[in-house]
């Protein structure tokens, strides 16, 4: 629009930066709101450390503790469970845990600190689900006749092995999360929490 | 149609005509009511297709009243009481037991909200029948469409309300759809839920906007849509516009006021409607598990995912667009691409008025391609929804994937077959028998 004769340049300048003005105030008014949505201060200090007792654990059994509102698996793995594991990488999408879906030292092949113990949070990366634990071997697991054991998410049949690792192919784009998790004695673990303090 | 001293209602001299005389003065009823209803003209040709608008209108009204009252007596809240359930779950279970016609006022909201899914598709599939979307009434549409994701989003918020394993896994996995955005996804979803996993802040905020959007938002929409109506005038079975063959005083040869021939052929429809709902009210207000599927009837744990968990079904056409893309594309994950085919699975919708070429608007006059296009995406949805119900297997991934290409070809391609199909040519006025 230009400025001519009928129209009063200063006055729409005016306008027209009072109208920003008032334009940003009003976004600026909405960040409490917005923000407001954002986890309260309850919500992150309930993310506080959790203690499992593993001494009743018998190999190839596994137990569910929660953690920050996740629950987290605790699985007492055989040593065939755990001759397996090597095996698997050409059906794998990420067999050497190359994403960093867990602390640095679960960064080996049977991604834990004990090889008998894995510890991951039992949420799908696909969309959240809580995937089924299918220990059984092949066609009597029901999954496919060379399934090796693990775990089926029943929401959109991503597969996981017993390191939590994600097959190739499958909705899952990574690993399950390992949290970050420290012994306290030979029965115990504090999960949430390493040696770092972190 | 301006409200001018012509349509101020001049007092008989009776009591009730002086009140009416007063109130005209000041606010315009009396113009109001005969632009919308006496002196509104819609064509004199509408079928069956056309009860749905007003019986979306009807379950609007049952959705809002029922769930004001349910309200009354709901607890949004995640936390476990003496007993170890969840109080919103609860709070449910106390409507349906103890609260004197509680049940009823429950089973109307819950079978109210299937109910105005089969209606809006239905009012939907009307559009696409006759070409009720296209020019002059592309806002109509366009208007619609919004009104559409609303209420998807207000079934959605409403669903975690009875915290039932099957709202909580549900909403977990609609709110993680987010996340598979790139780079902002984790912080979104984050954001969305107020915590870490669907928690408290998550069943708070939902029953919040449960209730902003359909008693504030929607009704707002449904006024707009019908003002944009009014406007350009109601398509018809035919497609032809009634507005161009008027009398000397200006009125469409072929409309009748909607007030009283539609308005009565309306309430044929609303008692039929109301027979079909409380059949389903009294008599399986389960749906089958399909209306309020069965996990749902036990409470929310966080700790254990449903051996089978899908949306309710009228999600589920888009739930298995979502799952049918199982492969990355240009470096990015098939769970981003996934939720990228569910997003313009409606989206899509929104263009609709531009990809129409066709000379004729209405189905009666359009050739073989269009019927027969038309009635393989018709098919195709309903597998979707179908499959969308089900457990994913590598066959049924398949099919999805077919149908999936069918969906969105159907439209991405009828800019092309629109201009190519042997119409027939449409006739000068309506037609009725």
């Amino acid at each position: 629009m230009s400025c001519d004769e009928k129209v009063d340049c200063g006055r729409r300048r005016l306008l027209v930066a009072t109208a920003t003005a008032g334009g940003v105030a009003g976004v600026v008014a909405a960040v409490p709101f917005v923000a407001s949505w954002m986890p309260s201060e309850r919500a992150k200090s309930a993310g506080a450390p959790v203690e499992a007792d593993i001494g009743r654990l018998s190999p190839g059994e596994m137990m569910t503790v929660e953690w920050r509102g996740k629950p987290v698996w605790i699985i007492r793995r055989t040593s065939e469970m755990l001759d397996q594991l090597a095996k698997l990488d050409d059906l794998l999408a990420d067999p050497k845990s190359d994403k960093p879906m867990q602390p640095e030292y679960c960064k080996n092949v049977h991604r834990s600190i004990k090889p008998e113990y894995l510890v991951a949070v039992g949420i799908c990366t696909h969309l959240g689900c809580s995937p089924t634990d299918n220990f059984k071997t092949g066609a009597e697991s029901g999954i496919a006749a060379d399934w090796p054991g693990g775990f089926l998410c029943p929401c959109h049949g991503s597969t996981f092995d017993l390191a939590g690792r994600v097959y190739k192919s499958k909705p899952a784009p990574d690993n399950l999360e390992i949290p970050p998790h420290r012994y306290v004695g030979d029965a115990r673990i504090v999960i949430g929490e390493d040696t770092k303090g972190a | 149609m301006a409200a001018g001293d012509l349509d101020k209602f001049k007092s008989d001299g009776t009591r009730l005509g002086n009140l009416l005389e007063w109130v005209d003065a000041r606010f315009p009823a009396t113009a109001m009511w005969r632009q919308h209803l006496s002196e509104y003209y819609a064509p004199k040709n509408f079928n069956f297709w056309y009860f749905f608008g007003s019986l979306a209108l009807l379950v609007l009204v049952i959705q809002i009243v029922t769930g004001i009252f349910l309200v009354m007596h709901y607890k949004p809240d995640a936390s476990l009481n003496a007993s170890g359930v969840p109080v919103a779950f609860a709070s449910v279970e106390y409507i349906m037991r103890d609260v004197p016609w509680g049940w009823l006022i429950r089973y109307l909201h819950s079978t109210g909200a299937s109910a105005f899914f089969i209606v809006v598709y239905l009012h939907m599939f009307r559009g696409l029948l006759y070409g009720s979307y296209r020019k002059p009434r592309e806002l109509i549409w366009l208007v619609g469409v919004v009104i559409f994701l609303v209420l998807m989003a207000t079934a959605f918020f409403g669903y975690l309300l009875p915290w039932g394993q099957m709202s909580y896994w549900g909403a977990q996995v609609i709110v993680n759809l987010f996340s598979a955005i790139p780079v902002i996804g984790p912080d979104l979803s984050l954001w969305l839920r107020g915590d870490y996993v669907i928690g408290d802040a998550t069943l708070n905020r939902f029953f919040s906007l449960h209730y902003l959007l359909p008693v504030l938002i929607l009704p707002a929409l449904v006024v707009v849509h019908l003002i944009a109506l009014h406007e350009v005038g109601s398509n018809n079975p035919d497609g032809v516009e009634i507005k161009k063959k008027k009398d000397e005083r200006g009125i469409p040869l072929d409309g009748i006021p909607f007030h009283p021939y539609y308005t009565v052929k309306d309430i044929v429809g609303v008692v039929g409607f109301l027979f079909l709902f409380a059949v389903v009210v009294f008599f399986m207000p389960e749906g089958g598990g399909y209306f309020i599927e069965y996990n749902n009837f036990f409470p929310a744990d966080p700790l254990k995912t449903p051996q089978h968990i899908a949306p309710v079904w009228y999600f589920t056409p888009f739930y298995s667009l979502l799952r049918a893309v199982t492969f990355p594309l240009f470096g990015i994950d098939a769970k981003f691409w996934g939720v990228v085919a569910m997003g313009a699975g409606v989206v899509i919708f929104f263009f609709l008025p531009w990809l129409d070429r066709s000379p004729v608007k209405s189905i009666r006059y359009r050739g073989p391609i269009f019927k027969t296009f038309l009635a393989i995406w018709v098919v195709c949805f309903f597998i979707l929804g179908y499959l969308g119900v089900l457990a994913p297997t590598p066959g049924r991934t398949l099919v999805s994937q077919i149908c999936t290409v069918i969906y969105f070809a159907f439209f991405l391609t009828m800019p092309i077959w629109s201009k190519l199909d042997k119409c027939q040519p449409e006739p000068e006025r309506v037609t009725s028998k």
